[in-house]
Formats: C-alpha cells, structure tokens, sequence
C-alpha cells in the first residue's frame, strides 16, 4: 500500500537535494508537492492542511544537525509529523473485563465488516487463544448470516445462529448469554452496513450499541475510499462511542490516505489492518511503520515479525548452518521457496523491503516475472534425493525424466539449475562481514519484542539474499 | 414487525424519490458550494482559482481533470471570454458537462441471449447492483437469468439465489470453491436453449492489484468468447462512489485486463462527492451505465449526463 504516495513523496525531496539551508523560498516546491501527493492520496483537506501548516512553521525553525543535510532533516520532520498525525503508539485491543469481551463493528456497506470478523476471531484465537464466538446482527443483506456462518466454520470459530426475522437486540443479547454460558473469552459482533445519512439506520446502530455496551466498537473503513472518509468517520465517531478503526483492503494499489484522515478526524486509534483474501491477512496497525513506508524507508519491523511467526525455526537453523559450511543444496531451496509462499510470496515481502518505494512498478514486475514458486518447487520435488545435493549429476536423461515428472520442460530445469548456482554464489559471497553485520543490525532492531532464541539467524537467511545488492538471486 | 418492513424497503414503489433528492449530499458539494465560493466575487484571480482546484479535488474529481478544468479557465478567463464570476459559474457547468460521455445508455436489444458480465474490487456492490438491474430488466418485460459466478467468496452463491428467489428470477449455480468460468458457461447453454432475453453473470470481488485473480476474469471471458464471439456483450465494472482517486486506477486496471465496455458507479447518495463520475468518464472515455443513489429497486437509475449535472447544479 502507499507505494505512490511514498513515490511521489520521494520525487518531492529530489527538489531538496543540494540545498544547503532550508528557507521559505526553497521549501515551498516541497510542500506544493507534498501538499499534492497528499491530496493524490485521498487525505482529507482539512488534515492536510493542519499537517502543512505544522510542517512548515517547524522546517522554518530547523536548526540542520550536524551530518544531516537540509533535505534529510526535511524528510526526518515530515515522517516525524506524519507519524504524529497517524498517531503514536500502537494500540490492541482492550479485553479486560468480565467475559465475554463484546467487541462490535460498525461501517458503509461493503466496507469489509463481516472478513473482518472473521480474520479477528482468527487473530485472537491463534494469537491470543481465546475462546471466541461470533454472531451477526445484519438481518437485510441477503446471506449475511450465511456468510458469517461458514467464514466461522473455515477458521474453526463457534459461531451463534440468528435469522433474518429476529430484532439485532435480541439476536446479540441471546449470543451474549450463551457466551457467557460457554465460557467464551470474546463475542464479535457483526452488524449490517450503512450509509452515514440514512438517520434511520443510524439509530439502530446506536440503539444496539447502548444495549449492547461493548468494551470495543471498531469503525472499519476501505482504505480506499475518497475524500468522503472524513466525513463518513466523523458520523460514525458522533453517532457511536468509538474505541478503534480497522483499515481494510490495503492490499490494493497506493493511496491510503484515508488512514491519515480517519485517524486525525475521530482521534480514535487504527488497530488493525486488512491486507489480503486469506483468513489470516490482518495486521496490527504500526503507525510508525506505516510512516516509514510511505517514506520509502521499508517496513523491516513487520517483516522481521512475519518471519519469526511463520518460519519452521528447526529447518531454517539447519539451513543456516549448511549456508555456512557451503552445502546450501536445492532442497534446502525449496524449503526457502515453500517458506516465502506461506508469508505471501514474493510481492508482500517486496513492500516491505527498504528503498523498494523508489523502484518503479515496471520494474518490480520484471524482478518478479520469472519467479514461479509453484513450478519450481515442482521441479525440485521430481528429483531424486541425490540429485538436490549433488546438481552435477543432472544432465541429459535425468533433466528429460526431471521435466516430464514436473510438467515443465528441459529448459525449466536449466533456468532452475542456473538460479540455483547465482544463489550459491551470493551465498558463499555474503558469507563474509556483510552478512555479520546485517545480521547485528536485524538483531538490535528486534529490540523489546522478546525475539525467540535463533531468530537472529533466521533474519540472517532471509535478508541477506535478498536484501544485500537488491537483487534477488531467485 | 418494524424489521420486517425494513427488509422490504428495497422491494417499495419509490416514492418521490428524484435524481435531484437523491444527490442533495453531491449538490452541496460542487452545485451550491461552486456557488457560495462564486457569490459576491468580481475577478477571476489565483485565489479564486485556488479555492476552485481544492472545491474540485475535494469533490473527488481527481487531479489530472480538475488541472485540465483549471487549465481552460485560466485560458478563457486571460482571453477576456469569461469576465465575471457568473460567467465562470455557466462556463464550469458546460466543462464538467463536456468531461461526459453523451451517450450511456445500454441497448440489450439483440437477436441473441444478451449477456453482461459484472466485474470489481470486493464490496463495490456488483450482487446488489445485479439484483437491482435483473429486477428492472424483467419489469420492462425481458426475461432474465442470474449466473452465480462468485465462487469464491462466502455465501455470496447463497446471496444472490436469495435475490432471484425473491423476484422469481432463475440463477444458475453451483457450489462455492468450483471454477466460476464454468459456472458462467453452464448458465449460457441454460439462457441460450431458453431463450433467455439477459444472463447476468456475477464475479468474485478482486482487487485490481492481484495479477492471479485478474487472469481468472480474462478466462471467464476467454471461455464465454470461445462459445459466441460477441458474449459477453457488455463487460461492466462497478465501483463505489465513495472511492477517491483509485477509482480511475481500478478502472484502467480492469479496462487492461478484460476490456470494459461500460461502468456503473454505486452509492453515491451518501457520498458528498459525485465527482468521481467526471474523472472516469474524462481518464476513461467509458460509458457511465448506470447510477445507485439509493437502496430502493429504482434507485438504480440510467445515468444521462445532461440530467445528472443538472441534479448537481440546481
């Protein structure tokens, strides 16, 4: 998300470059273009011109550090403000108190209200484990509930029955007994959509949240809406008590200014961010983070986190050693291919590189264009055991059995094979001091976050060979 | 009993419910905004035209239009053609006009079961905006048949068979999971040995972004093109009104991929904004089909160019 926002961002700075003193003359082209970028981005007016004027009553005032040149010290304040405008600290979700925890949605329709539940109960049950049960108050959208109901069965949620002749007071007060009965940690609540200006629904909304009284009710808003999410979040944070925003869709291309809109406006913390199909693509919000990212300086911290959560420690450790001692061998490969796919292949971890904000789209497409993760792994699973460590052996009979066995062809195997040696090669060359100190330097970022034993080496493996040169061997 | 009527609003005769009611919200914005911003102002100066630019942009209109509006002011207004104020008030009402395309209306008149295939990111509306249009098509007395082609997302099969057992419409469907091209070829044998007047074909919400998921639209396409080259007829995307500036990406985007031939924009009664109309049809040059301003069945309305700038202006 934000990359043209974090492009357009980086364009405005070039402006800087060489210049020795800021002062009003030579800002201005700086902030015309961030003032554009901004509005490009669909953030609301009204922030933007708060932001602005902030910005510039401080960049008047800058005293240049030492070692900073004038437009390093620009971008530091913007991305300083920025981050101060999308707000602090990163907030979860408050559940103390007697359970059930009642957390409630509200927002427009087809927003992501009802993906949202369902990616929240999966949160909180793998991460948290809680005990969740979900209900849907929505009793107009038709299959709504059914919706609900089989979102739950997929991620293994209990899910409370409720049809579409019943009142939403009703449906929630009965799931909120029968939580209470079962034990559950937590009730989702989802409840229909709604447009702002339809006062009619509006007080049902408001009606139900006062009966209901839940410790969150989270406002969810599509990233990509326009000009109107102020406005839209505004009624919504009037109209009901508001303790967070879930930002959705921000898988999509760009913009993204609705964060900074939505927050700013109702003052209320974004929580989470949606960002994919699959039941597990939500993401607690890091203001700061999100900031760098949109400054073109990489969002490291998640990647760091992702890593940690989903690599298979045992066979990355084993992997790492063999890195060392130079026997990286093609099985290894795939356990590394295999690995990226689980985190969302190879374009969300691209997002998350640093610098990746300056290169064009174009160019992206072309680094990725001959990475056919499922083909690869295809191939390598043809070979014999032998074969994966000792590449020497495949030639001739053994590449034609290698192509048929995998559907592809000889000269698939070749380019594999060819991939395979330049990543042996990168390997024994980051091998040295580079590697080390990448690796001090993802160990130090991890910092408070209590970082389990051997992730260290695991960053290692990673960004080393693909972070290191920016090319990617594969 | 309050709920049950609720339910049913979308089924409700409209009542009084006028283009020009309906985008009260959008009028505010660009109509009276445009002219409480022109009222009392003798020059045309930079200000002024500051002031328009972000009226413009807030409106949603995006910023490649809006500089193309502004550029043509500014020229007419050097050239001594746009003297006062109120000249620029007529003058902005023509330019916005002229960003339309004049002719939006779909003709569904064929000799053939006329197929249209409903295309857009997730939650922009394309199963309600189906339901609306099926309704309307078979109230002007064509016969209509429904093709379940969201496979993908939860219940959005059950969704849409709701919808036409409602108004007695067929849908064609199989199970969630299974491969929408065939879903959608499946219900075009079926419209065709029936005779059907208009199959509406019904796709999983993507978004533009996702390469993979773009593919499976272009063979739903491929797939239906193989059978009779001219179907689908009309490949139509929808988009929220409430989205800013990636409106016109998401459209580009698809226009690469499956080849629009026409755009429906949905809730845009709640937005303030309306603007978004003129950017697509400006960045695009694609017929802007039809508009939701509302939830009632007839809400969904042909959009007219004419008559939609006029709503917003007076």
């Amino acid at each position: 998300m934000f990359d043209n926002l974090t492009e357009r961002l980086s364009n405005s700075f070039k402006t800087l470059q060489g210049k020795s003193k800021l002062s009003q003359s030579n800002i201005k082209e700086a902030i015309r273009e961030v003032r554009r970028a901004l509005l490009e981005a669909d953030v609301a007016l009204e922030v933007i011109k708060t932001f602005l004027d902030r910005v510039q009553e401080k960049a008047l005032g800058l005293k240049v550090g030492e070692g900073l040149s004038p437009s390093q010290a620009f971008i530091k304040l913007v991305e300083t403000e920025l981050t101060d405008i999308i707000g602090g600290e990163n907030k979860t979700l408050d559940l103390k108190t007697q359970p059930p925890a009642v957390v409630m949605v509200a927002g427009l329709q087809g927003a992501g209200k009802t993906t949202s539940i369902a990616k929240l109960a999966h949160y909180l049950k793998e991460r948290e484990n809680k005990k969740v049960l979900v209900v849907s108050a929505d009793v107009y959208r038709p299959a709504a509930i059914e919706q609900l109901e089989v979102l739950a069965k997929q991620v293994g949620i209990d899910f409370f029955p409720s049809n579409i002749d019943q009142k939403p007071e009703k449906i929630v007060a009965d799931a909120k007994r029968h939580a209470q009965k079962q034990f559950h940690d937590v009730l989702l609540v989802d409840t229909a959509g709604r447009l702002h200006v339809d006062s009619e629904m509006m007080d049902e909304i408001q009606a139900l949240q006062k009966q209901v009284n839940p410790i969150e009710t989270l406002f969810v808003v599509d990233s990509m809406t326009g000009q109107d999410a102020a406005h839209t979040a505004k009624a919504f944070a009037d109209a009901l008590p508001l303790t967070g925003v879930i930002l959705t869709k921000t898988d999509g291309d760009a913009r993204g200014g609705a964060a900074l809109s939505v927050r700013h406006i109702t003052g209320k913390p974004i929580k989470f961010l949606g960002v994919g199909e699959k039941i597990d693509a939500l993401e607690p919000f890091h203001p700061e983070r999100i900031v760098s990212r949109l400054l073109g300086m990489g969002d490291v911290l998640s990647l760091v986190e992702e890593i940690s959560r989903k690599v298979d420690h045992k066979k990355a450790e084993k992997s790492v050693q063999k890195m060392a001692k130079g026997q990286f061998d093609l099985s290894d490969m795939r356990d590394q291919l295999l690995q990226m796919e689980q985190m969302g292949g190879m374009e969300a971890l691209m997002d998350k590189m640093p610098g990746m904000g300056q290169i064009p789209q174009s160019v992206k497409n072309q680094m990725m264009g001959g990475v056919d993760t499922k083909r690869m792994v295809a191939i390598i699973n043809s070979m014999t055991p032998k074969e994966r460590s000792h590449i020497k052996l495949i030639k001739g009979s053994r590449k034609n059995r290698i192509a048929k066995g995998s559907g592809t062809g000889p000269q698939d195997v070749n380019k594999l094979l060819k991939q395979f040696e330049k990543m042996q090669k990168q390997m024994k060359k980051m091998g040295g001091g580079k590697m080390q100190k990448m690796m001090a330097k993802m160990a130090g970022m991890q910092g408070d976050n209590g970082a389990p034993a051997g992730m260290p080496d695991l960053s290692k493996m990673k960004l080393p060979g693909m972070g290191g040169g920016n090319k990617f061997p594969f | 009993m309050f709920n049950f009527f609720k339910k049913d609003k979308s089924d409700k005769i409209e009542k009084g419910s006028t283009l020009k009611q309906r985008l009260a919200k959008s009028r505010q914005k660009l109509g009276s905004g445009l002219s409480s911003l022109l009222l009392g102002k003798k020059v045309i100066d930079e200000d002024l035209l500051d002031e328009l630019e972000m009226l413009l942009i807030t409106a949603d209109i995006g910023i490649n239009t809006t500089d193309k509006v502004l550029e043509s002011v500014r020229q007419n207004a050097s050239r001594k053609v746009l003297k006062d104020s109120d000249s620029l008030y007529e003058f902005l009402k023509d330019a916005l006009t002229k960003l339309l395309i004049e002719d939006n209306q779909l003709n569904t008149d064929t000799n053939e079961t006329f197929v249209i295939l409903v295309v857009g990111i997730n939650g922009a509306g394309k199963t309600t905006t189906i339901g609306k249009l099926a309704k309307s098509f078979q109230n002007q007395g064509k016969s209509v048949m429904l093709a379940a082609g969201d496979t993908f997302r939860a219940a959005a099969v059950e969704q849409l068979k709701v919808w036409g057992e409602r108004n007695e419409i067929p849908v064609v469907a199989q199970t969630t999971g299974s491969d929408a091209a065939s879903v959608i070829y499946d219900a075009y044998e079926s419209a065709k040995a029936k005779n059907i007047d208009i199959l509406i074909a019904d796709t999983a919400g993507r978004l533009h972004t996702q390469g993979n998921l773009m593919q499976e639209l272009e063979k739903i396409k491929r797939v239906l093109k193989k059978h009779n080259e001219n179907a689908p007829h009309e490949t139509m995307l929808v988009i929220d009104g409430g989205s800013g500036q990636n409106a016109i990406n998401q459209a580009k985007e698809f226009n690469k991929t499956v080849g629009l031939s026409g755009i429906s924009i949905t809730k845009l009664d709640g937005t303030a904004k309306g603007g978004v109309v003129f950017a697509i049809s400006d960045e695009l040059k694609l017929p802007v089909r039809y508009i939701g301003v509302g939830e009632g069945i007839n809400d969904l309305k042909p959009f007219n160019a004419k008559e939609f700038v006029d709503a917003l202006f007076e």
